[in-house]
């Protein structure tokens, strides 16, 4: 339970309000992760929060990648954080994504705002490892063109062969020659071999609801459909029950769990 | 591919038995538009729906100090234009291609004209386009949750 203490060495500015920190350990580092687990950050004097990993899994090495957005006091605190800063690690927590799921299947990432910082180390592991799996399709959705993490990534995959792209924004600025609409609009749409397809999706909770449905009807099994579940996580073990939802404790169950499972959890209001 | 055949493939009409499909296919055409090209402007009449095969369109509206504002693009397998459904069959926003795109226009006062002489054709074509703009007023609605802005901006944040 005792946070490793990792400095800040590399600061990115991705959005107004988002960064992306490469955290380096001063002494242990924690275990490897996986991609979609998280840890405990702990700024210190301010508090702790769950935050995901959006580094590359395929890089071997001790440091840490993990995109902060700042919404309340420890997460500024984080976003703030200039490189020489020391912060606490405790993790990695939580049942991840698990790409090897998909396996010789297409796999369709599906991101709503920041959702897409958990979801890039699957992308980054499916581009790692292309020849075990099939078509990859990455459908990305943010509130306006400016507002897109890793937007020099994105071009990156948007020219390559090997990944199809599909970027939406609910407001059009001056200049974005891309779609304007809600994620919906592209899965409902999008070529698909719905029984050969793992989803991975995460958003906001009804962006993710509303993709999934969006993708029962185009016939993808719900348990291939795979959403990650945000609540409020404070030991990041099971052991305190802050982050209960129905029978799972989040930080411990998931945060990734199937949507067969996840449809009835998420149907009760303020469960 | 036969004009049947390609409205036969368009998920939107796959409620429709054969014979309306080839009733359909009597009043449509394949057109072609490139960048730029406007299918119609906000403000004049509707006629015609154009059934989005390949490419991309945007619905606009002009705002005066905004210039023209895109609200939506419509992709392959979705249709543009529904005003003439409906009096006063005036167009409310804009439409025009953004990519190269080849869409079925269908002649929309033959359809009215189908519709009205044999409701059990006008019935299905009815529901297709409901379903329509049903999926369309969902994803405005979801776009309306506003749900990718930052929770701070609300006066309560517990992290």
């Amino acid at each position: 339970m005792l946070p490793a203490r990792y400095v800040v060495t590399g600061r990115t500015v991705e959005t107004a309000d988002s960064v992306t920190l490469r955290l380096e350990p001063l002494e242990r580092p924690i275990p490897r992760f996986q991609p979609g687990q998280f840890t405990m950050l702990y700024a210190r004097g301010v508090g702790e929060i769950a935050v995901s990993i959006s580094g590359d899994p395929s890089v071997v090495d001790s440091a840490l990648t993990q995109t902060v957005r700042a919404v309340g006091a420890v997460s500024r605190a984080l976003h703030d954080a200039k490189p020489g800063t020391v912060v606490g690690v405790r993790g990695p927590y939580g049942v991840g994504w698990q790409p090897s799921l998909a396996w010789e299947r297409d796999v369709l990432v599906v991101a709503g705002g920041v959702g897409l910082a958990p979801l890039r180390p699957v992308v980054l592991t499916v581009l790692a490892q292309r020849w075990r799996y099939r078509r990859l399709i990455v459908v990305a959705g943010a509130r306006t063109p400016r507002e897109f993490l890793y937007s020099d990534e994105l071009k990156w995959w948007s020219s390559r062969d090997d990944l199809a792209l599909e970027l939406t924004v609910d407001h059009a600025a001056d200049g974005w020659t891309g779609q304007v609409g809600f994620v919906t609009q592209p899965l409902a749409r999008l070529p698909l071999d719905p029984a050969a397809t793992t989803a991975f999706v995460c958003g906001p909770e009804p962006m993710m609801r509303f993709s999934a449905e969006t993708l029962l009807r185009r016939g993808v099994p719900a348990d291939r459909i795979r959403i990650s579940l945000e609540r409020n996580m404070k030991c990041g073990i099971g052991q305190c029950g802050h982050c209960q939802l129905g029978p799972l404790l989040v930080c411990r169950d998931g945060p990734v769990v199937d949507y067969a499972r996840a449809a009835e959890l998420l149907s009760v209001r303020e469960l | 591919m036969s004009m049947f055949d390609q409205l036969s493939a368009f998920a939107l009409l796959s409620g429709m038995s054969p014979t309306h499909i080839a009733v359909l296919s009597s009043a449509a055409k394949e057109v072609s538009f490139a960048a730029g090209d406007r299918l119609f402007h906000e403000g004049a009449p509707a006629k015609g729906c154009w059934l989005v095969q390949r490419g991309c369109v945007a619905v606009d509206a002009a705002v005066p100090g905004r210039g023209s504002v895109v609200v939506q693009t419509v992709g392959p397998g979705e249709v543009v234009g529904w005003s003439w459904l409906i009096t006063p069959a005036r167009w409310h926003f804009g439409a025009i291609a953004v990519a190269p795109t080849v869409a079925i226009e269908l002649d929309t006062d033959q359809l009215k004209a189908f519709a009205e002489h044999d409701s059990s054709f006008g019935y299905p074509i009815a529901v297709a386009l409901l379903t329509m703009v049903l999926d369309r007023l969902q994803t405005t609605r979801a776009r309306l949750l506003d749900l990718y802005r930052n929770p701070a901006d609300t006066p309560m944040s517990p992290l």
